[in-house]
């Protein structure tokens, strides 16, 4: 990967990946149109679940803007420093009006680095006094030590009980500053020790710190429970580091990672493993089925992969402004190739494995 | 027909072996998947095993999935070279003890 690549994002550099509408082409084409391998759609209708259908909502699923301190190789949401889109404060009011009133049980804020939307720490807040049950913020961790301004981020968590989810490739240097930069690793291992002296991911204690693991490459995550194993001992022994759980993510073949895929010519195979791996019993569990994703303009996605790919809720109601729970819920989910990558193995959410 | 002996492609059609011999196929395979489930030895353990054992039989499809497989188990790349030296060292030792045949011979042979 060259060092331009490593630094730019697809849309900065006007990549055709930088179009979602060209990334769904390649989803739908080659393997897919030929016949090679079947359509997600057909495969979920075998056990009759297309349409795919909601289920009750329970996560209400906030990215803050496309921002981001790190330009990560694998990165879903193409996010950058030279990403322009934020969440404004008035799509924030909006968000608020639906944050007091849902039925969901856990707010979920992402980005880019949400820090560093300027009226983020004004929206936690407010949004904090909702009185959700579990408010996620996932911070990628090297923010907290990017600029002094940032310093008192694991105070202000703490003082909002927000609950901390945060990434980690790996427990080595290595690997992690390859996928994510270099430096990222022992910022990331110091913003650790930081949430820990807090009391964040301490045994016992009611300050959640979860990890997120992404394979760094053209692979699928493996067993969640001996990962996190794996990820626990080795934090703990070299730098004493605790945390609470780890979800195994599996990288979906869409931006940044589709345009890996393609230039390391692993797109095939890739999509080969995710369609072998498909569990039909992950299908009921997969996170659109109990999540809505707002994007930074207020737009309404069944999921953050789909507000990258511009797939819209199919429903009367489109956007943050006009949001109606019970309407939305009488919706059908919009889908595509990509979708296999929720229902490989023990399937893949934002909260880890579903089935 | 292909013009290589090898196509990465044949390996996702390993399965296929069960197609001319359906009984011995389905043996093979839900012995195989037994062998590397957990238990005395843990998963991880025997796909380092399964990885330096390919190396030894020369088998690249074994190579490709063992690594695949490594590296979605987290296992670093140090430990996957390390448990091809130990595959490679028992292989070069396997040829290195019949030099004490050879010498045996050598001596008997000899006046």
């Amino acid at each position: 990967m060259s060092e331009t690549k490593t630094k730019q994002s697809l849309h900065k550099r006007n990549d055709q990946l930088a179009n979602a509408q060209r990334q769904l082409e390649i989803l739908n084409n080659g393997i897919f149109a030929n016949g090679e391998l079947p359509k997600f759609a057909d495969k979920i209708a075998e056990i009759d679940h297309f349409p795919l259908r909601p289920n009750k909502l329970e996560i209400l699923q906030i990215n803050v803007g496309y921002m981001c301190n790190q330009v990560c190789e694998h990165c879903h949401v193409d996010a950058g420093p030279d990403r322009k889109e934020i969440m404004t404060k008035e799509t924030m009011r909006q968000c608020l009006e639906v944050i007091k009133k849902t039925g969901a049980h856990t707010l979920d804020l992402t980005g880019g680095a949400p820090e560093m939307n300027p009226n983020f720490r004004w929206f936690v807040e407010e949004a904090s006094k909702a009185g959700i049950k579990d408010f996620i913020v996932r911070s990628n961790l090297t923010i907290i030590r990017a600029n002094k301004k940032y310093y008192d981020l694991p105070d202000f968590f703490k003082k909002h009980n927000v609950h901390v989810v945060s990434s980690m490739p790996h427990w080595t240097r290595g690997k992690t500053d390859k996928q994510r930069g270099d430096g990222v690793f022992d910022k990331s291992i110091k913003a650790l020790q930081e949430l820990n002296e807090r009391g964040y991911g301490m045994p016992d204690s009611d300050l959640r710190l979860d990890l997120v693991y992404n394979p760094s490459g053209a692979f699928l995550p493996g067993d969640q429970v001996a990962m996190e194993k794996e990820f626990k001992k080795g934090l703990l022994e070299d730098f004493g580091i605790h945390f609470h759980s780890l979800f195994a993510i599996t990288n979906l073949p869409i931006s940044r990672f589709l345009d890996y895929l393609i230039a390391s010519e692993n797109y095939e195979d890739y999509m080969y493993a995710l369609v072998d791996a498909y569990n039909p019993t992950a299908v009921a569990h997969v996170m659109c089925t109990n999540t809505i994703s707002v994007s930074w303009d207020g737009w309404l996605y069944d999921c953050d992969f789909n507000q990258m790919l511009e797939l819209k809720v199919a429903s009367k109601v489109k956007h943050i402004s006009e949001y109606n729970e019970e309407l939305l819920q009488n919706r059908n989910i919009v889908i595509s190739q990509h979708c296999y990558g929720c229902t490989a193995g023990a399937g893949s959410s934002c909260q880890g494995t579903v089935a | 027909m292909s013009k290589t002996y090898y196509d990465p492609a044949d390996l996702r059609k390993f399965g296929k072996i069960t197609e001319w011999s359906e009984e011995l196929g389905n043996k093979f395979f839900d012995y195989y998947g037994k062998v590397f489930e957990e238990g005395a030895l843990s998963a991880r353990e025997k796909s380092l095993i399964a990885l330096a054992v390919s190396h030894v039989v020369k088998c690249p499809y074994c190579i490709d999935a063992y690594t695949k497989d490594g590296l979605q188990r987290g296992i670093t790349k140090e430990e996957m070279m390390e448990a091809v030296h130990a595959g490679a060292a028992i292989e070069s030792g396997a040829t290195l003890v019949h030099g004490v045949q050879m010498m045996n011979k050598y001596e008997k042979l000899s006046m």
